[in-house]
């Protein structure tokens, strides 16, 4: 990727004085750049590329892309590329498969850029922003019905070990569409997934004929750890291209953010930094920002950057620094369970952890429809209780309780299994109203407080309550 | 200006040498670009800089010029309305010149030159004026008359004072020594800005959300912090108090928050009408917005960014309300730039001095006489997010920030959780304030305010207390008196304390309203225990359709409250009474 251009810099050193696991001191250094890109040649003649993270006087820290195994002290030669990290944008990125870097690993042409944009980016002016506003179907009820994606927004995926994370991805990639119709173009960074992960990916993306709408990325478990670095922020760069420059709709995959932050540590660690919470890196905040920051829709242009960003909970805490600082980013989360997953439940969305901040942006009269907000909210009441009340029958067994109790206790069985249970049954947004509305006829009336009362006289109806009760029953 | 040599780079952290003669942070550009940065540290010549802009492609040998001045706000006509970044820089300024992506190295002025303003005097010739009077106005928008002041520091008697249109950066006021005095002043963003004294905090700060000035209110220029994990509505409540609190002049900091929630408050405020003017929101609002990808140093200075706006809107005799949102962003900048130095990391990797920053930053806060000989009274009321990691309060932030702040609203994950909004903890919450604003609460909303606060927030306390029997033994095995308790805090959590942000009638809860609501509850809860003494059973008396209309009073708007609440109260009365004689 570094370019050849003659300058100052682009001058090839011998001066390593250590190697450090990931990183390489070079001393002797004249007039390198903070940020430079390097070419690093082992004595072998093979090629590893690396970037400049410190420069003190006339020593430079450069880390490497790749196993240092090979290098030597004396023979290793640097050469400095006198640019900052690049990536080469084109509208023929799409269909096709790159490593971590950026570079093709299909085996197809090379890419002749249209443009080349700095991987760091710059964020986005907070005055140009445009409001994110606009419904996009997902057509599973759990999102769309109450925490609701709209276009430009940044939505992760909670997942676990051996949770079903990537089949959810997967199938919001293959159902998403905005309300008129428009298709998205997918940018997919995946790092450190194993082979297994990414051919299900491909697979799916494929069956659901996405293909030639997908831009991947591609860093396997195996591939070199620091390269994940790069990895979010070369996704991202093309992303920023495609909706800013060819007014497209897109939607970024990143999968999976556990692994970015391990490699955040690791290079942390290694230039001996003093550590924040569980070993990360104090910075990781900021870090996390400038990748899940760079979602939005900006004013008079067409195109938008919503990003599913997908991590994996480490022992399932939500706690850990990694979903914790997450969830401070972005605008909502959505969250698996464990325990739905092993009652075979798909999707496994626990709703009570889950939030979309701009759910009031997208629903709503001439958006979704007037009542959406109010069905939410009291189906999250309703199932918040009947969840508390779940803990107090096993206690005090079912025969203490009150009727309304019972009821409540009932509705929250029915709620699992007809609104969160749907396999891979896309919905419509009407679908998951009605579905909501005759879970909403179970209980009696005037315990529904959350919603206005002219829907109320709308829509609620004892009769319907039955569709939800019985079917519950299988 | 002092010229140097840039000799290290690692961040936002750049040593330069040969800077012999520059002083503790004093604001020096750096590199080919000019990228604008603090000095942090001296050592010998070599002077260590913190750089608010992002420092790829910065290169050893490159230049580092030291301007030898602090970084300096311009003060002046024009500041409400606009959006600022964390150094001052006018993004909308930024946007038209430069495009939709914030690139380096771009600077502008803080206050638009061209705009000229009318300017009425208020003093004669010859007059003698000293620090803080006030030579004149100018009308900034329809509502807010922006005062022309004589600077701190500065005063004598006026030999020239003019009248008429005249551009921020011009001469309205020659006084007999020489000094000129501008429509804009300047004034170091770090250093407070001098008032005569401190007065006593005892006037509540009115909010309209019922949790906060039921339960736990605060006094014009008190301060408070609301800290939960994420998701639990930080941000939503920092946006409500912006929008409907009683104040003149609104400060919202986005410190190190999203792109989108600024975005949101700027397509909101324009369109929302404040109740009490008559003008959009956003004629009163001063937004500084430094995004958590915005870089990392310009965060740490933002908060001081923040305040000075706010005391200078104070010397004028405003009522100034600062939303930081969030200061624990402003924290972690500040750990980062400390790890950048290698100093020793204290609690967390927090830098010690932490505790004394956050100290300096809220004490600039407060009810006080400006200077001027007027004696003119103005405050600045903070509120400040707190972003623990994992919602855990006990970390150096909440600690630290607890320490010093009089109000604590305390965000549970587990109500945001069931969608009870605003999520504040009415067990966790306190405030300090109390003893001095009650006499104002007992002379302006009712005498027995007091009184019925205390019982709801007893009765509530009761309520963990049967909730922990409940778990034991289910809530069939507990007497009838118990039941009523539980059965009037579920009414006060679902129909008092849960208030809709987004509702056109609920977001804003005038005191009177709030009062009648309460008052209602806890007639309902008499008149169930009447009831009971009187043998009725409690399932009857629960059955009666009045609970329903209390569940609706949040629909009444606040101009008919006093009647239709009032009624309600009398009614509640009557007909539970009319069952015991039954």
């Amino acid at each position: 990727m570094p370019t050849e251009k003659t300058s100052l810099a682009t001058l090839e050193y011998q001066t390593i004085g250590e190697v450090a696991g990931p990183l390489l001191f070079v001393s002797r250094v004249r007039g390198c750049a903070y940020g430079e890109m390097v070419e690093v040649r082992s004595v072998d003649g093979s090629i590893k590329y690396g970037q400049v993270i410190e420069i003190a006087g006339e020593l430079a820290v450069v880390q490497v892309f790749g196993p240092t195994a090979g290098l030597d002290v004396k023979r290793t030669k640097v050469r400095f590329s006198g640019e900052v990290a690049k990536m080469p944008c084109s509208i023929n990125l799409l269909g096709r498969i790159l490593n971590g870097m950026g570079q093709p690993r299909d085996g197809g042409p090379e890419i002749f850029p249209e443009e080349e944009r700095e991987i760091i980016g710059s964020p986005i002016n907070p005055w140009s922003r445009d409001e994110p506003r606009d419904f996009i179907q997902t057509g599973i009820s759990a999102i769309d019905g109450l925490n609701t994606l709209v276009r430009g927004q940044k939505l992760p995926i909670f997942s676990g070990a051996g949770l079903p994370g990537n089949e959810l991805a997967a199938l919001i990639v293959k159902n998403a569409k905005i309300l008129g119709g428009e298709e998205f173009a997918i940018v997919f960074g995946a790092m450190g997934i194993t082979r297994r992960e990414a051919s299900f990916f491909q697979e799916s993306f494929a069956r659901s004929g996405a293909l030639e709408r997908v831009v991947f990325f591609l860093n396997l478990a195996d591939d070199p750890t620091v390269e994940r670095l790069l990895t979010p922020r070369c996704a991202l760069t093309v992303a920023e291209y495609l909706a800013f420059e060819h007014d497209m709709q897109v939607l970024v995959i990143l999968t999976d953010m556990t692994n970015y932050c391990e490699a955040l540590r690791e290079i942390s660690t290694a230039r001996e930094e003093v550590p924040g919470r569980r070993g990360y890196p104090g910075y990781m905040y900021t870090d996390l920002a400038t990748i899940y920051e760079r979602a939005g829709r900006i004013k008079g242009k067409r195109g938008s950057v919503t990003q599913i960003p997908i991590l994996s909970m480490p022992d399932d805490d939500i706690t850990h620094p990694i979903p914790d600082l997450t969830g401070y980013i972005t605008e909502g989360q959505i969250v698996l369970s464990r325990q739905l997953h092993r009652r075979g439940i798909f999707p496994p969305i626990d709703v009570l952890p889950c939030l979309s901040r701009l759910m009031n942006l997208g629903i709503g009269e001439g958006r979704t429809r007037a009542d959406h907000r109010g069905v939410a909210d009291q189906l999250y009441a309703y199932y918040a209780e009947g969840v508390d009340l779940r803990r107090l029958v096993a206690i005090v067994g079912e025969e203490a309780l009150t009727d309304t109790d019972r009821l409540t206790l009932k509705f929250a069985d029915a709620f699992e299994q007809n609104f969160l249970d749907q396999k891979e049954e896309n919905r419509e947004l009407e679908q998951t109203l009605e579905i909501g509305w005759n879970l909403i006829s179970m209980m009696p009336r005037e315990t529904v407080k959350r919603i206005k009362t002219e829907y109320i006289d709308m829509y609620y109806n004892p009769a319907k309550a039955e569709d939800v009760t019985t079917a519950g029953g299988n | 200006m002092i010229e140097g040599t840039v000799i290290k780079v690692s961040g936002p952290v750049v040593s330069a040498e040969g800077m012999a003669g520059s002083k503790m942070y004093d604001v020096t550009k750096v590199g080919e670009l000019g990228l604008i940065g603090e000095i942090v540290r001296l050592d010998g010549d070599v002077a260590i800089i913190q750089v608010y802009e992002d420092t790829s492609g910065l290169r050893v040998g490159e230049k580092a010029l030291c301007l030898e001045q602090p970084l300096l706000l311009e003060l002046g006509p024009g500041l409400l309305s606009s959006i600022f970044d964390g150094t001052q820089r006018r993004l909308t300024d930024i946007a038209d010149s430069h495009g939709d992506f914030i690139i380096r190295g771009v600077t502008t002025d803080a206050l638009p030159r061209g705009r000229k303003w009318e300017f009425v005097p208020a003093v004669e010739e010859g007059a003698e004026v000293v620090e803080g009077d006030i030579i004149g106005e100018v009308a900034e928008t329809h509502h807010i008359s922006h005062k022309i002041m004589v600077p701190p520091g500065k005063g004598g008697r006026v030999a020239e004072i003019k009248e008429g249109e005249f551009r921020v950066d011009e001469t309205v006021c020659v006084l007999e020594d020489g000094t000129e005095i501008k429509l804009m002043q300047t004034w170091p963003a770090r250093v407070p800005r001098p008032v005569k004294r401190k007065e006593n905090p005892n006037i509540p700060f009115i909010t309209g959300t019922r949790i906060l000035d039921t339960f736990f209110p605060i006094a014009q220029g008190g301060y408070s912090i609301i800290p939960g994990g994420f998701g639990t509505g930080k941000t939503v409540t920092e946006q409500t108090l912006a929008k409907w609190a009683d104040a003149d002049i609104v400060i919202y900091v986005g410190c190190g928050e999203r792109g989108n929630e600024m975005t949101e408050v700027l397509a909101e405020f324009p369109s929302l009408i404040d109740p009490k003017t008559g003008v959009p929101l956003m004629q009163r609002t001063i937004l500084v917005a430094n995004t958590s990808n915005m870089p990392v140093a310009a965060r740490e200075a933002s908060i001081y960014t923040g305040i000075t706006l706010a005391e200078y809107y104070r010397d004028m005799g405003y009522n100034v309300a600062m939303m930081a949102d969030s200061t624990s962003r402003w924290g972690e900048a500040l750990r980062e730039v400390s790890g950048r130095l290698e100093e020793m990391p204290g609690e967390e990797g927090y830098p010690a001095y932490l505790a004394t920053r956050l100290a300096d930053f809220y004490e600039r806060c407060g009810r006080a006489v400006c200077l001027g000989s007027d004696d003119r009274i103005g405050s600045i009321t903070a509120i400040g997010a707190v972003s623990p990691p994992g919602g855990d309060f006990s970390e150096p932030m909440t600690q630290n920030s607890l320490r010093i702040t009089g109000a604590f609203w305390a965000l549970d994950t587990s109500l945001a959780h069931r969608r009870h909004f605003p999520a504040i903890s009415w067990l966790k919450s306190y405030t300090l304030y109390m003893d001095q604003i009650k006499e104002w609460y007992a002379r302006n909303v009712a005498e027995d305010w007091k009184e019925l606060r205390d019982k709801a927030m007893s009765l509530l306390q009761k309520e963990v207390e049967l909730q922990e029997i409940v778990q034991l033994v289910g809530p069939d095995a507990l007497p009838d008196f118990a039941k009523a308790v539980l059965e009037t805090t579920r009414i006060l959590r679902e129909d008092f304390l849960q208030q809709f942000a987004f509702s056109d009638v609920d977001a804003f809860c005038s005191l009177r309203k709030q009062y009648l609501m309460l008052k209602a509850i806890l007639t309902y809860y008499a008149g169930l225990e009447e009831a009971l003494v009187a043998g009725v059973p409690l399932r009857q008396a629960t059955e009666h359709p009045i609970k329903n209309e209390i569940a609706r009073m949040k629909e009444i708007p606040s101009e008919e409250a006093e009647e239709r609440i009032g009624d309600l109260i009398q009614r509640i009365r009557t007909e539970l009474r009319s069952l015991g004689e039954w």
